[in-house]
C-alpha cells in the first residue's frame, strides 16, 4: 500500500496539538483538540484508501486494480457528521458551563473531596483551593484592544489577576 | 425469495427510530408522546423474544441490509448472545420508562425546555444500544455506539444544573476520546485487511503479521475498556453516572457499559481468539474488582456507591471473558443478563430511597424499614443478589465463572478466584452497611437525620409513603425486582442457552457461516476446528452432554464440568432445566 507522506506528516501533527491541548484545563482547548484529533482521524481514514486512482465507476477494460477504492471515502463521510455533530453539542454544553458557572474550566469534583476529607487523605499542599485564572475571556483588560470591559467587582475579587490590571481595571 | 420472521431484525433498530420520529412530531403533547414511547418499546419487546425463541434452536442468522451480499454491504448479525443482550435490554428499557413516566406523573413536572425531548431521545438510545448488539460490521458498531453515547449526552445534561454540566462535560470528552481510538482502530484494520465486515476481518485477521495483529487486538480492547469502564479507564464514570436523575442513571449504569463489555467479547471470540493476552486481561479484571469496591466502601452516598460496584463487578465479566472457556463464558453471558437486571434495579430503588427521604446519604438516612417495608424488599432483594447470596442469581453466575478459573487451574486464575470471593463478600459489606443504617437503625439514632423521616407517628409515615411512593414507580421497579428472581428460577434453562451460545461464539462457524456463507467457510472449516479445540479448555469432540441446547450445525459438544470437587456435572444443569421449565408453565 502506497501512503501519501504530506497527509501522513500533517495527521500527525494534529494528533500531536491535539492531544496537548485536550491536556489544559480550558474546556474550549479542549474542544480545540477535540476538533484536531477527529479531523486527524478522517486523515487516517482517507489513507487506508491506499493510492489515488480513477473514479471507481465500471468502465470498460480497466483493471480492478487501477480504480480508487470508495469505502473509506463513505466511512468518512459519516465520520465528520457525526465529529459535527459532537463538536456543535460540545459547544452548546461549554457555553452552559459559561452561562451557569462563570468558567471555562474543568472544576474538581465535590464529592471527592468530601470523600478524601473524610478518609484523611487530603493534604494541604496538594489540594488546597488556589485561586487561579479561570478564563481568558474574563479579563478586566482586553489585552488585544486595550478596552476594559465591566466585570462584577467580587468576581473581580475572586480572581488573582495581574495586580497592574486590576489597577487599570479600577481606575 | 421466502420470508421467514428473523429477516425482520433490523426492525429492531428501526423501530425505535420510527417511534423517536412520531414522537418528536408530537412534541406540544407529553401525553401523545408518552403512549408514542411506551407503545413501540412494547412492540420492539415483543418482536425481540419472537427473535430469541427463533434463534433459540436454529443458531445464528444475517441479514444483509439492500441485498448486498456479506462483505461488502452492511450485514446484521444476530445470534444467541446477541438475541438475549438484545431481550434483556429491551425489557429493562420498558420498566425504566415506565418508571420515568410515573416518576414525571408524580413530579406534575412537564419538560421545561422549548421542545420536550426525553422521550425522543430515550428511544434514540434504545435504537442505538440495539444497533451495536446486532452491527455485522466494525464500523456500523461504531455508528451504533455514537447513536446511544449521543443520545446519553442529551439525557445526562437535560435541563441540568452547574453540577449534570460539570459531570456531563468529562462524560462527554471521555466519550468522544474513546470514540477517536476506535475510529483509529478501524481505519488501522481495514488498512491491514481491506475489510471491516466482523466474519470477514476474522478469516482475514490470521494471515497478519503478529506483532500487528497483537497491536490490532489492544487497541480494540483499549477503546471498548473505556466504554466499559475497566479499571484503570473506570475514572469517569463515578463522577457522572450519579448526578443524573434516577431513571437515567439506572438505564446508563444497566446498559452503556455492558454494550462496551459484548463488544470486548466480540473480539476476544470472534476477531481475535487465542490466549496470547489472557494474563494481562485477568490482571486488569482482578484491578477491577478490588479498585472498584474499595471505592464503594469509601462512599456515603447511595448512588456513587452503586456506580463503584458496577465498575467492580464489571472486572467479574472481564475475567469470565478472559478464561477461553466454554464455562466461563456462558458464565459471563448469564452475569451480564443478570448485572444488566440487578444494577438497574438497585438504581432505580434508590431513586425511591431519595424520594421518600430526601437525601441518598447513607449517613443520613434511619428507619427506612420501619416507614416502608415494601421499599426495604425492593432494597433487600437486589442488593444480596448484588453480593452474590445463594439462592440468587448473582451466586450462580459467579460460581460459574470460578468453576471456570479453578478448572484451568493455573496460579492467575486461583488469585482471581480469590479475588472474586473477596469482591463478593465486600460488596456484601458495602450493601449490608446501607442496609443497616438506611432502614434498620431507628430514625431517631441518626445524628442529622432529613426531617421528613421524624414523623410523629408510623401512621404519619405510611400516609406519607402513598404520596411520596406512588405505585406507578413502585410496580416497574418489582417488576425488575421479580425478572432479576426468574433468572434463578429458570437458571437450568439459560445457563444450558449461555453454554451453547458461548460455544457458538468459540467455535466461529456459526456465525461466520451465517454472515459469509458456506462455501467461503468450508475451506477453512478445519483449521478453525482446530484452532478451537486446541485452546478452548473444556470443548470436548464426541460429548453427548447438554445435546438438548446444543447448536444446530455443531460438530463440536459442550464439556460436563467438574470442579476441584466434583460438584457440578451436566446432569444437575437437566435437572435444573426441568424443574425451570415446570415452574414457568
Amino acid at each position: 500500500m502506497t501512503i501519501n507522506l504530506t497527509l501522513l506528516l500533517v495527521m500527525g501533527v494534529m494528533f500531536a496539538v491535539g492531544i496537548y491541548l485536550m491536556l489544559e484545563r480550558s474546556l474550549t482547548r479542549v474542544l480545540l483538540g477535540i476538533i484536531l484529533i477527529s479531523n486527524g482521524v478522517n486523515l487516517l481514514l482517507l489513507q487506508t484508501a491506499g493510492r489515488a486512482g480513477i473514479s471507481p465507476l465500471v468502465q470498460d477494460g480497466v483493471e480492478a486494480g487501477e480504480y480508487f477504492d470508495p469505502l473509506p471515502q463513505a466511512l468518512l463521510l459519516t465520520a465528520i457528521v457525526i465529529a459535527f455533530a459532537l463538536v456543535s453539542f460540545m459547544l452548546a454544553l461549554i457555553y452552559r458551563s459559561w452561562v451557569l458557572a462563570r468558567q471555562d474550566e474543568v472544576t474538581d469534583d465535590e464529592e471527592d473531596r468530601r470523600v478524601a476529607a473524610a478518609v484523611g487523605a487530603y493534604d494541604p499542599e496538594e489540594d488546597a483551593e488556589v485561586s487561579t485564572e479561570t478564563s481568558e475571556f474574563i479579563d478586566t483588560v482586553d489585552p488585544s484592544t486595550g478596552t476594559i470591559r465591566a466585570v462584577d467587582p467580587a468576581e473581580r475579587n475572586a480572581q488573582s489577576s495581574e495586580p497592574k490590571q486590576r489597577k487599570a481595571g479600577e481606575s | 425469495m421466502d420470508l421467514s420472521l428473523i429477516e425482520f431484525v433490523p426492525l429492531a433498530v428501526l423501530l425505535p427510530f420510527f417511534g423517536a420520529a412520531f414522537a418528536f412530531a408530537f412534541y406540544r403533547n407529553q401525553a401523545t408522546q408518552k403512549a408514542i414511547t411506551i407503545g413501540t418499546l412494547i412492540i420492539t419487546v415483543v418482536l425481540e423474544i419472537v427473535l430469541l425463541t427463533e434463534i433459540w434452536h436454529s443458531g445464528a442468522h444475517a441479514v444483509n441490509l439492500a441485498g448486498w451480499p456479506a462483505p461488502f454491504g452492511i450485514t446484521m448479525v444476530i445470534d444467541r448472545f446477541s438475541a438475549l443482550m438484545l431481550v434483556v435490554s429491551s425489557i429493562i428499557t420498558l420498566a425504566v420508562l415506565l418508571y420515568a413516566v410515573g416518576q414525571g406523573a408524580a413530579e406534575e413536572k412537564n419538560d421545561a425546555g422549548p421542545v420536550s425531548i426525553f422521550y425522543p431521545t430515550y428511544l434514540i438510545l434504545v435504537a442505538g444500544v440495539s444497533n451495536a448488539f446486532l452491527a455485522g460490521d466494525l464500523f456500523n458498531l461504531y455508528v451504533g455506539f455514537e447513536i446511544f453515547l449521543t443520545a446519553s449526552y442529551v439525557l445526562l445534561t437535560l435541563g441540568g444544573g452547574e453540577a449534570r454540566i460539570r459531570a456531563g462535560v468529562t462524560y462527554v470528552v471521555v466519550s468522544i476520546l474513546s470514540s477517536m481510538l476506535f475510529l483509529i482502530t478501524i481505519g488501522l484494520v481495514y488498512a491491514a485487511t481491506g475489510t471491516v465486515n466482523l466474519a470477514d476481518i476474522a478469516l482475514k485477521v490470521g494471515e497478519l503479521d503478529h506483532g500487528v495483529q497483537l497491536l490490532l487486538h489492544v487497541m480494540l480492547l483499549v477503546a471498548f475498556g473505556i466504554k466499559a469502564a475497566v479499571f484503570p479507564l473506570a475514572f469517569w464514570l463515578p463522577d457522572s453516572y450519579p448526578t443524573a436523575p434516577a431513571p437515567v442513571t439506572a438505564v446508563f449504569a444497566g446498559l452503556l457499559t455492558k454494550v462496551g463489555i459484548y463488544a470486548m467479547i466480540r473480539t476476544e471470540t470472534l476477531l481475535f481468539p487465542g490466549e496470547r493476552i489472557n494474563t494481562a486481561l485477568m490482571i486488569v479484571a482482578g484491578l477491577t474488582m478490588i479498585v472498584g469496591i474499595l471505592g464503594a466502601l469509601a462512599q456515603a452516598d447511595i448512588k456513587r456507591m452503586l456506580s463503584f460496584t458496577l465498575i467492580s463487578h464489571i472486572g467479574y465479566l472481564v475475567f469470565g471473558l478472559a478464561l477461553s472457556s466454554i464455562i466461563g463464558m456462558a458464565a459471563t453471558i448469564y452475569y451480564v443478563a443478570h448485572h444488566i437486571t440487578i444494577q438497574t434495579t438497585l438504581f432505580l430503588v434508590t431513586g425511591l430511597i431519595e424520594r421518600r427521604a430526601g437525601t441518598s446519604n447513607v449517613e443520613r438516612l434511619g428507619g427506612l424499614a420501619r416507614i416502608s417495608p415494601v421499599l426495604a424488599i425492593l432494597f433487600f432483594i437486589p442488593a444480596m443478589n448484588l453480593a452474590g447470596i445463594p439462592p440468587f442469581s448473582g451466586f450462580v453466575g459467579k460460581l460459574g465463572m470460578m468453576q471456570g478459573g479453578i478448572a484451568e487451574n493455573t496460579w492467575i486464575t486461583w488469585i482471581l478466584v480469590f479475588a472474586s470471593v473477596v469482591t463478593s463478600l465486600l460488596t456484601l459489606l458495602a450493601v449490608a452497611r446501607i442496609w443497616a443504617r438506611g432502614f434498620w437503625r431507628k430514625a431517631e439514632d441518626v445524628e442529622d437525620p432529613e426531617r421528613i423521616l421524624i414523623q410523629k407517628s408510623l401512621a404519619h409515615a405510611r400516609a406519607a409513603n402513598k404520596r411520596l411512593l406512588p405505585a406507578t414507580m413502585v410496580v416497574p421497579t418489582a417488576a425488575l425486582v421479580a425478572l432479576s428472581l426468574v433468572f434463578t428460577v429458570a437458571a437450568g434453562p439459560l445457563m444450558n442457552f449461555s453454554r451453547a451460545a458461548a460455544q457458538d461464539m468459540y467455535e466461529r462457524t456459526p456465525y461466520l457461516e451465517a454472515v459469509l456463507g458456506e462455501e467461503r467457510v468450508d475451506g477453512v472449516r478445519e483449521d478453525l476446528k482446530e484452532f478451537t479445540e486446541g485452546y478452548v479448555i473444556d470443548l470436548d469432540t464426541g460429548d453427548d452432554g447438554a445435546e438438548e441446547f446444543a447448536p444446530v450445525r455443531t460438530s463440536l459438544q459442550p464439556d460436563m464440568e467438574t470442579d476441584a470437587k466434583g460438584s457440578t456435572s451436566v446432569d444437575e444443569y437437566d435437572d435444573a432445566a426441568g424443574t425451570g421449565q415446570g415452574e414457568e408453565d
